[in-house]
């Protein structure tokens, strides 16, 4: 299957991903993603009915430690990278509300 | 260029023959150098360096052991967390970062002797492999300045081979060690998934990513492999065995081993003449030391590619979900918090880690992600199964490392693609979990190293690094 993907999808999936393109960021990622997805037609043309899917190359399952405190980073030592911080805390923009 | 191995200089500064200060100043001048044009190193730790090698040498003059590597200047990929030294990844986005703890692969690499001497540059996160896309400039191949050095792993490869360091450090997730390890002439090894920790590996794709060593022997990898595998409480993926213990296996040679040459690699579009011709070569020279070398065809290895570029990305987007200018490294001011994410990330990011992204966050969005993220997960399992039927007639696997010799700087940058197929004989190795080795063998185009890549099945590290060390003996 021929992959199509237009501008407004990528828009849309930039908004998904948290990213701001530039237009014509937008129109160079059009064209690129839709030639990877092409190439992965390959695999997406594949007979896969009953298979299982791999998310992980072992068979591992949930890794338990015991229930017991051990220590960890200091808040100070948490915090002391952030760009902003205020009472022992990471301050970040307005979440809610209107424009200011 | 003659260099002593790693193992060579552990053992002089272990006996006192030599101090590891001197060992250490040895390596800081030829950075001096040839480090102006290699750009091997986002940071060189000379004052760090100094200070550890003295401390070695204190301990050689208590009549205490060191360790396996005492004394071995180290250089770490600079997405291996450094307690106290700048981990960039190479990207905008961590600028100013100091980690508050050490990766475990360093933290035991130190302990067994190993002196940190610098932070290498990388495709940015680790995507990429050419090196090139780093916000920090390129990497050149110091065989020939012109080209590039592989990647992601570039800065690590181009030490070791530029003489900086015996030893490196990088991380692989579809090919990030062997493939560079081959344009740089050196050897790579990509450890089974899980036998060296991921703590303190800046994550790119975690059930891809591994750590594993560079060096300029098969002898002085394993060595530094057996320094940091193990497993590691931090890391709930890292196997609950020992360490494996390879140097006895390397002078076992490969007497009576099976070896099948995978021939969709060999064959595969797009692999150089001359790549092909080193590795018949290496395959008649196995035969020629008594291992039963036929040829095997493992047709899922032809999809691992494709379901590696859905699968990578869509882990990618999620992991780098993280980067959001709140708890470490850049910020954007913006007055509320969507559009301060979306300005910081969108300087934060260059244009492949953006394209990785947007590549990852499509195919796991709704109404794509069972053709696309669903799909390459169960052609996973159909390359697993694939690998699993060749193994049960052979003990190792062979291919090129790399479809071609280091090529020139520019040449791929404007083809996403073209660079993607870099890693075509790499990918379905990672995407099994399977360990996998790259030995110089020959040269190819412009009198440029070619590697061999062995394969072997999960925890097969034993018969791979026989295999390795037979190759590096019979290398023309």
């Amino acid at each position: 299957m021929a992959a199509r993907i237009s501008p407004a999808d990528v828009a849309h999936v930039a908004r998904l991903a948290r990213l701001e393109l530039a237009p014509e960021e937008v129109e160079l990622y059009a064209s690129q993603l839709a030639q990877v997805l092409d190439y992965a037609a390959e695999v997406a043309a594949l007979d896969t009915e009953g298979v299982a899917p791999t998310a992980h190359p072992l068979p591992v399952r949930n890794v338990l430690r015991p229930d017991v405190p051990v220590p960890g980073l200091s808040r100070e030592e948490a915090l002391s990278q952030a760009p902003e911080v205020e009472e022992g805390q990471f301050r970040v923009p307005r979440i809610l509300g209107e424009e200011p | 260029m003659t260099l002593p191995t790693a193992l060579d200089l552990a053992q002089a500064v272990r006996t006192g023959e030599r101090s590891a200060v001197e060992v250490v100043e040895e390596h800081l001048a030829r950075v001096e150098e040839a480090e102006p044009e290699v750009h091997a190193f986002n940071l060189v730790a000379g004052e760090e360096a100094r200070a550890a090698a003295a401390q070695v040498d204190a301990r050689v003059a208590r009549g205490e052991d060191p360790g396996p590597l005492a004394g071995v200047p180290l250089a770490l990929k600079d997405n291996l967390c450094t307690r106290g030294l700048p981990t960039t990844c190479s990207s905008r986005i961590l600028a100013g970062w100091v980690p508050p703890y050490d990766a475990t692969a360093v933290s035991r690499a130190v302990r067994s002797g190993a002196v940190v001497i610098g932070k290498t540059n990388l495709d940015e996160f680790a995507m990429g492999s050419s090196t090139e896309n780093s916000a920090f400039g390129p990497t050149r191949n110091p065989l020939d300045p012109i080209r590039v050095p592989g990647g992601s792993s570039g800065g690590s490869a181009a030490a070791v081979a530029a003489g900086f360091a015996p030893l490196a450090l990088g991380s692989d997730t579809g090919g990030s060690i062997r493939q560079p390890a081959a344009l740089c002439g050196v050897v790579g090894l990509k450890p089974t998934y899980g036998v060296v920790s991921r703590y303190g590996l800046v994550a790119f794709a975690s059930s891809l990513d591994q750590v594993g060593p560079l060096a300029r022997t098969v002898g002085d990898a394993v060595a530094l492999l057996e320094a940091i595998a193990g497993h590691d409480p931090a890391d709930s993926t890292s196997l609950d065995r020992p360490a494996p213990a390879l140097s006895g296996c390397l002078a076992q040679g490969v007497e009576g081993l099976r070896i099948g040459v995978i021939q969709e690699l060999a064959g595969v579009e797009g692999i150089a003449p001359e790549v092909g011709a080193r590795l018949h070569e290496a395959a008649d020279a196995l035969a020629g030391a008594g291992a039963k070398v036929d040829e095997v065809s493992v047709p899922a290895t032809m999809w691992g590619l494709p379901a590696y570029y859905l699968l990578a990305p869509a882990e990618a987007s999620s992991n780098l979900a993280r980067y959001d200018g709140v708890r470490y490294g850049l910020r954007l001011a913006r007055p509320d918090i969507t559009s301060m994410y979306e300005a910081t990330r969108s300087a934060g990011f260059g244009p492949e880690v953006k394209r990785r992204i947007m590549l990852g966050t499509f195919a796991l969005s709704a109404g794509y992600y069972d053709a696309y993220y669903g799909q390459a997960q169960r052609v996973r399992t159909l390359i697993i199964e694939s690998f699993a039927a060749a193994y049960e007639r052979f003990d190792a696997l062979l291919s090129p490392t790399a479809p071609t010799t280091a090529f020139p700087l520019g040449s791929r940058t404007a083809d996403p693609l073209a660079m993607y197929l870099s890693d075509v004989c790499t990918v379905a190795s990672s995407l099994a979990g399977h360990p996998a080795l790259s030995v110089p063998f020959g040269t190819g185009e412009g009198g440029l190293p070619v590697g061999i890549q062995v394969m072997a099945p999960a925890l097969g590290e034993p018969v791979m690094v026989r295999v390795g060390a037979a190759l590096e003996d019979l290398a023309p």
